[in-house]
């Protein structure tokens, strides 16, 4: 009975597994393939039975009917990192407000402003496509950089206030109180006490935005015209009436290579736990 | 000394702290005796600064503690959960208010180190809170109260959540390191009177929010001066008895008939209520009683009673277990009743025999 259960537990995880990394090995074997390797199929082994080839991975890098992709690739990672620092700082900050202090305005409530950061991401991305596009505009930055990293900050600013709220409301408020006791204002107490310890919060906070902001496609393609691209845009860029799958694949890993380094991390360090033994 | 006046919180209609005026005295342990909700923690967020009254003056020395945040006002606390700094070292833990203070880093580690040792905890300072047990936790947490030497300190239960053994350990080695400590004011809560009179210089009665009596022990404990403040002071539970005095003659509410007691002799006629420590219930005599709970503590048995009526509580310095439901007869020993008036207050009197 226990060596059946232990065998249908190790076949579920062999099945997950596999549904998982597959998309990935066909990707990677897809962009070493030619036109005729996608289309005309292997006779015996499958992703694996082809002449290898580097156009895919050539047209990423000016080759012929292709891209270059260095620039759009420092352009997304300028955008995304300075949008998540600026989104988690402020996050962070405006997260420890709402979860320690009593904010009143009318009827309004700490929950309610809670709800008014979280609300901005209930809304589909293009009802704030044309206020956002005559700010830009106004302010003579679209198709800027800093245009993007301030549309990326006010999009990624309730997902921080979301999650960090959230573990704020986790950290014993005993704990605030006895720095105070100990002769910590509010100030150093966010700083020396409260975010050493949201430090896992401040992990999963930043794991979110760097993802929504690294995948975003809709700003990234509505905000720019020629100056700026971002990734996403440029590897749309790369499509023809021939669907060259071949440059997407190798695009596609390209892309989701830093994000798959982040999860890797990041799982590593949330394994090692958080806030164990600050009150009992 | 610190004065506490007029101090007063509610919130919405409860009164946390009703118009408490006390005074806490240099080189003294005061205890704050009083049930779950008497105001007792309160009364110390209110010292802290942690919780901010409607009304009174808190003043150290005569001076005013109203305008300062609790991070200027010059007292440590130790709470019911054992509170420590998660990020930090056990030795970082316990220099951190030092640090804070602006004593240099090797002086805060000389210190910290040294209070270590004094709890018991020197070989241990590199760890981290969570790798220690409950009892080390709130060890760590009296060390780091105590090291910045605060002119008071205030001890808000701190080992109701330790097991029996660690807190009697523990409660003796904090009675020591304070003993050291001749300018200190120490205020401790407490919800269990033989804790609070065995360790108190002085002892303060709470209930209900307000400040009901307060006192040397031995004199709170031998003349409480309502019934409110006798069931507080007194465990096992007081026996609060209806009486009836007239012409010299006590007649005990549902219980006895008791003809021209000493007790009812200098007492003009009226009704009054007797209070009868469970030590003062003994077993054989002419009152009848039922047995409705039997508790045997080590070489004491506490038996709850129904008589009539009226519920008694009767303490025997002996292991007797008396069977549920079973009937058996008492008397009482007035040598030591206290007599409250009509509106709960004691009546002084001699001490009488009979």
């Amino acid at each position: 009975m226990r060596t059946l259960y232990l065998a249908l537990k190790y076949l579920a995880v062999l099945l997950w597994s596999a549904f998982v990394i597959f998309p990935f090995l066909w990707m990677i074997s897809t962009s070493f393939k030619t036109a005729n390797a996608v289309t005309g199929g292997a006779k015996w082994l499958p992703w694996l039975q082809f002449e290898p080839s580097l156009s895919g991975w050539q047209s990423l890098f000016g080759g012929v009917g292709g891209i270059n992709i260095l620039k759009p690739y420092a352009n997304s990672a300028i955008v995304t990192l300075s949008g998540s620092a600026i989104a988690l700082v402020l996050g962070t900050l405006a997260a420890y407000g709402l979860s320690r202090f009593t904010f009143k305005a009318g009827p309004l409530k700490n929950g309610d402003i809670t709800f008014f950061f979280i609300s901005q991401r209930i809304m589909p991305p293009i009802v704030l496509a044309i206020p956002f596009f005559l700010m830009l505009r106004f302010l003579g930055l679209l198709d800027t950089l800093p245009g993007l990293i301030l549309i990326y900050v006010a999009m990624l600013m309730p997902i921080a206030v979301w999650v960090m709220v959230d573990f704020f409301n986790s950290v014993p408020r005993g704990l605030d109180e006895m720095a105070w006791m100990d002769g910590c204002t509010p100030v150093t107490t966010f700083l020396r006490v409260i975010l050493p310890n949201a430090l896992p919060g401040l992990v999963v906070a930043a794991m979110f935005c760097l993802i929504f902001g690294w995948n975003d496609f809709f700003f990234a393609f509505t905000m720019t015209f020629t100056e700026v691209q971002l990734l996403p845009v440029s590897i749309v860029a790369l499509n023809s009436s021939v669907t060259p799958w071949w440059s997407l694949s190798a695009a596609a890993i390209v892309s989701v290579a830093p994000l798959a380094v982040l999860a890797f991390v990041v799982e590593r360090f949330l394994s090692r736990g958080g806030l164990a033994g600050a009150v009992r | 000394m610190l004065e506490l006046s007029n101090l007063t919180l509610a919130e919405g209609r409860v009164a946390h702290l009703d118009d408490v005026t006390v005074s806490f005295r240099k080189g003294r342990l005061t205890t704050l005796l009083g049930r779950t909700g008497a105001g007792k923690t309160t009364l110390m967020r209110a010292i802290a600064g942690l919780a901010e009254p409607d009304r009174g003056r808190i003043a150290l020395d005569g001076k005013d503690w109203s305008r300062l945040a609790p991070w200027q006002r010059p007292v440590a606390m130790v709470t019911q959960q054992f509170i420590n700094y998660p990020h930090l070292s056990v030795l970082d833990n316990v220099a951190f208010p030092l640090v804070r203070r602006k004593v240099p880093q090797d002086k805060a580690h000389e210190a910290a180190r040294d209070m270590l040792g004094r709890v018991g905890l020197g070989t241990m300072i590199d760890r981290r809170p969570s790798q220690l047990s409950g009892g080390q936790q709130q060890r760590v947490a009296i060390a780091r109260a105590l090291v910045k030497k605060a002119p008071v300190v205030l001890l808000d239960e701190p080992f109701v959540n330790l097991d029996y053994k660690l807190r009697e350990g523990l409660r003796e080695e904090l009675v020591d390191l304070l003993k050291a400590e001749r300018e200190t004011i120490v205020i401790y809560a407490s919800t269990d009177p033989r804790e609070a009179l065995q360790m108190g210089d002085d002892v303060i009665l709470m209930a209900e929010g307000r400040a009901i009596q307060s006192g040397e022990p031995q004199n709170v404990y031998a003349r409480p001066g309502t019934t409110r403040a006798a069931e507080v002071v007194s465990d096992p539970p007081i026996n609060l008895i209806g009486m009836e005095v007239s012409g010299g003659q006590l007649r005990l509410d549902r219980l006895a008939d008791l003809p021209a007691h000493a007790l009812g002799r200098d007492l003009p006629a009226g009704r009054y209520t007797l209070g009868l420590r469970a030590h003062s219930i003994r077993q054989g005599g002419d009152l009848s009683a039922r047995v409705s709970l039997t508790e045997v503590s080590g070489s004491e048995t506490v038996t709850h009673l129904q008589a009539a009526g009226q519920a008694l509580v009767m303490l025997e310095r002996t292991v007797t277990n008396h069977a549920l439901g079973t009937t058996i007869t008492l008397s009482l020993d007035l040598g030591e009743a206290l007599v409250f008036g009509a509106q709960g207050r004691l009546i002084e009197k001699e001490p009488v025999h009979g």
